[in-house]
């Protein structure tokens, strides 16, 4: 099979290495050779964060290039517009519609542009945009938003969802397993 | 059994199945989690060194003890590590020794974007570099049978797409190994001018077996095509971006031991193809070597030597084609890193900027002062530049520049490199005036303990440097602690110190605010009907500020309390809090 790609992306903090730990233990239960890319340290704190998974017969390069996404996971409504071009032309943005100022939006050198995602649908590009963190308050914490749009993810993908519960519980500590299953089933919702 | 690892995790786990008993390392992105991984074995013993030449030193009398034992760092780590590199090779070792190096190709998370393939060569030393996790584990283990092999430490260079990326690894049981004898060998390990004219001759002969080995070793391969056409050399990362693009339809010559390069087979593989082209990062350290062969390769005339590269930037020099894909017409403002909500740093920084403070930085967390609105910081070099060049600056621009330049440096990289520099000021004499920002932590890469922290790499509780105590040693009178959250103590300890008639260390003391132990107080808000919209609290460049509808708004999922923008209200409107 083609080698699949999957971005998740960010303002730093957000918790997407959980995603991708997830994404990465499902994955690897279903067969697949996975590759999974992040960036650590400075960009961090703060800053606009990109983590790739990649899943097929066998992958070779770590990371995601553009007009290579088959899904692009967005924490935030701005980095999916940033990271819009990396997306197919037949792939699929899941955006959480949370918006978070970026320092240039703070000191007012710049806009927040509140638009930048209808425009894009507006050229055709597949966007879902959820309130994922209403669903996480209400499993239990807002930091499950990571869970809830995987809930999302998993009605688009050709999983089984018990294969994601399976993946969820092999993914966080034992404690917080009841929340993350009940974050998933309300992102499949 | 195979499991998921990222390329860091994958080198510790490749020191724990060659018996690898010491490691000893200090931080930097990418290479961090290769010791932080390497400490939760048991087998192996673990350390945060002050820096990275000590680290290398403790891992090189381990291997003259008889052990196995490493040193990791980053790029710029290889720098401060290279004294006893270059002579290490001319001792070689006893039990292996791998000197590992993560380079940053597009500097995620760095000052510069050296090639430390330059270091393999000035320094004789083999190199070994993997091109996924899978290699990483084993190249890391085979490096230490390298290393015995032919008496020599190994560098083992990854870089940020290996280290912080993840695949399958297959685990292997550590082999079982006793400590190596030792024996006195002043001729071995004198480096004084008569052993080491004797030994200079030897590393020669060691680099022409290393290149015969180089031209069958398991770590070099030749993947064949049936089209001749194009043949590609390439390691590294490289080696995936190619693989990615071409699949089995060129031939690629993989190099994993990249010092010293085979002739031989790379002669051949040439010979093969109508067309070579090198694709490697960074230098042209392979295509070079090719061209002293007589060869005509071609490489940097098509590759960049800056940045990072990808399949698609493969494929786009290579001249496939482009992907389609639709951008935003919208401007998208950047989102860089910044100083987290209740960052101690940001009252600092406020206060130098607020009275136009010449500023030297340095290296971690607080470089982030020089980002706007606060603007803060006029240089950063290097590890400890800022104490050591805040004296050449007040040596060359003398008693007025002494009144209005600080140096600003971390708790842990002074432990690194400030020390020494902090020795020069009291002894060469200049009236300067350097503030250790104490967090507590190192905290960029992401909390490493350091010597002021009072903990060690494990957590358990170890000797803490007194820095007040240290700083009077090392010959400064006047030391002061301000807690950088006080705005008004802080510009009043900070300008006391610049117009005292001697030089003087304030220490900006407060932990990191993500550290697990520190308890936030509860979010602060905006009273609207109070707020003018001056923007003052905009000033301090917090992400938790942002002005909503014309009136300042505190997100509280990010503020922590801190009470500094509170200070900078003049009409009372920010609320709560308890500090």
């Amino acid at each position: 099979m083609e080698t699949k790609n999957i971005m998740i992306v960010g303002v730093g903090g957000q918790g997407s290495l959980l995603a991708s730990k997830l994404l990465g233990k499902l994955l690897v239960n279903e067969g697949y050779d996975v590759k999974v890319s992040e960036v650590h340290g400075m960009s961090q704190r703060g800053g606009s964060v990109v983590t790739y998974v990649r899943y097929g017969d066998k992958v070779y390069s770590p990371i995601v290039d553009k007009g290579e996404a088959d899904f692009i996971i967005s924490f935030e409504r701005l980095e999916a517009a940033r990271y819009a071009p990396f997306l197919r032309p037949d792939g699929k943005i899941i955006v959480n519609s949370q918006e978070i100022d970026p320092m240039p939006v703070i000191t007012g050198a710049m806009e927040y542009p509140h638009e930048a995602l209808e425009h894009l649908q507006a050229k055709g590009v597949d966007i879902d945009c959820i309130d994922a963190l209403t669903p996480a308050l209400e499993a239990g914490s807002a930091k499950a938003t990571n869970i809830v749009l995987m809930g999302r993810l998993s009605k688009y993908m050709d999983i089984a969802p018990e294969k994601w519960e399976e993946a969820i519980k092999q993914s966080v500590a034992p404690k917080f397993v009841e929340m993350n299953l009940r974050a998933f089933a309300l992102g499949r919702k | 059994m195979k499991k998921l690892m990222l390329g860091n995790e994958a080198v510790a786990r490749g020191f724990y199945e060659a018996g690898c008993k010491v490691v000893s390392s200090y931080p930097g992105t990418p290479s961090t989690e290769i010791t932080e991984y390497a400490a939760k074995y048991d087998e192996i013993y673990c350390e945060w060194a002050p820096n990275e030449k000590v680290g290398l030193e403790v891992a090189f009398g381990a291997s003259l003890a008889g052990a196995r034992a490493a040193a990791c760092m980053k790029h710029v780590g290889l720098n401060v590590a290279a004294d006893p590199l270059f002579t290490l090779s001319y001792t070689g070792v006893n039990g292996g020794l791998v000197v590992c190096v993560a380079d940053d190709p597009g500097m995620h998370s760095s000052q510069n974007e050296q090639d430390s393939r330059h270091y393999a060569i000035a320094a004789k030393l083999p190199m070994l570099e993997p091109s996924d996790s899978a290699e990483a584990k084993e190249f890391a283990k085979a490096a230490f049978e390298l290393s015995e092999k032919f008496d020599t430490p190994v560098i083992f260079r990854t870089c940020t797409r290996i280290a912080h990326s993840q695949c399958a690894v297959e685990q292997q049981e550590p082999v079982s190994r006793e400590l190596l004898s030792y024996e006195k060998n002043p001729k071995k390990y004198i480096m004084a001018p008569a052993n080491a004219i004797t030994k200079h001759p030897i590393v020669e002969e060691r680099t022409k077996a290393l290149t015969e080995y180089a031209e069958s070793c398991p770590f070099n391969r030749v993947e064949l095509a049936k089209d001749k056409s194009l043949g590609i050399i390439t390691s590294g990362t490289s080696y995936q971006y190619v693989k990615e693009i071409y699949g089995d339809s060129v031939s690629v010559l993989k190099l994993g031991l990249v010092n010293p390069l085979p002739e031989k087979l790379i002669k051949d593989f040439a010979a093969d193809h109508s067309r070579v082209v090198v694709i490697e990062e960074l230098d042209p350290v392979i295509e070079n070597h090719c061209k002293s062969l007589g060869l005509s390769v071609e490489g940097k005339n098509l590759f960049p030597i800056c940045g990072e590269f990808s399949q698609s930037l493969v494929a786009k020099v290579m001249g496939k084609e482009d992907k389609a894909f639709t951008v935003s017409d919208d401007q998208i403002p950047v989102r860089p890193p910044v100083m987290c909500a209740g960052c101690p740093h940001r009252g600092l920084f406020y206060t130098l900027a607020k009275k136009k403070i010449t500023v030297l930085g340095d290296i971690g967390c607080y470089t982030l002062g020089m980002a706007p609105p606060l603007a803060a910081i006029d240089s950063v070099l290097c590890m400890g530049a800022s104490v050591s060049g805040t004296h050449g600056f007040n040596k060359a621009r003398g008693a007025e520049s002494e009144k209005k330049t600080v140096a600003v440096i971390g708790d842990s990289t002074f432990m690194h490199s400030g020390m020494t520099g902090l020795a020069n000021i009291a002894y060469n004499g200049t009236n300067s005036t350097v503030i250790i920002v104490d967090n507590s932590i190192t905290g960029m890469t992401g909390h490493q303990q350091n010597p002021t922290t009072g903990y060690n790499i494990k957590g358990d509780p170890a000797t803490k440097i007194d820095l007040e105590a240290l700083c009077h040693a090392l010959g400064f009178n006047r030391v002061r602690v301000v807690d950088p959250y006080n705005l008004k103590e802080t510009e009043k300890v900070v300008m006391e110190e610049l117009s005292a008639d001697e030089p003087s260390v304030i220490i900006s003391r407060r932990p990191c605010a993500l550290l697990k132990y520190v308890k936030h107080a509860p979010a602060l808000t905006v009273n609207a009907d109070k707020c003018r919209s001056c923007k003052a609290c905009m000033k301090i460049g917090c992400p938790a500020i942002s002005m909503k509808n014309g009136k300042a708004h505190i997100d509280a999922t990010q503020c922590v309390g801190c009470d500094v923008c509170k200070q900078l209200c003049a009409f009372d409107a920010i609320c709560g809090g308890e500090n």
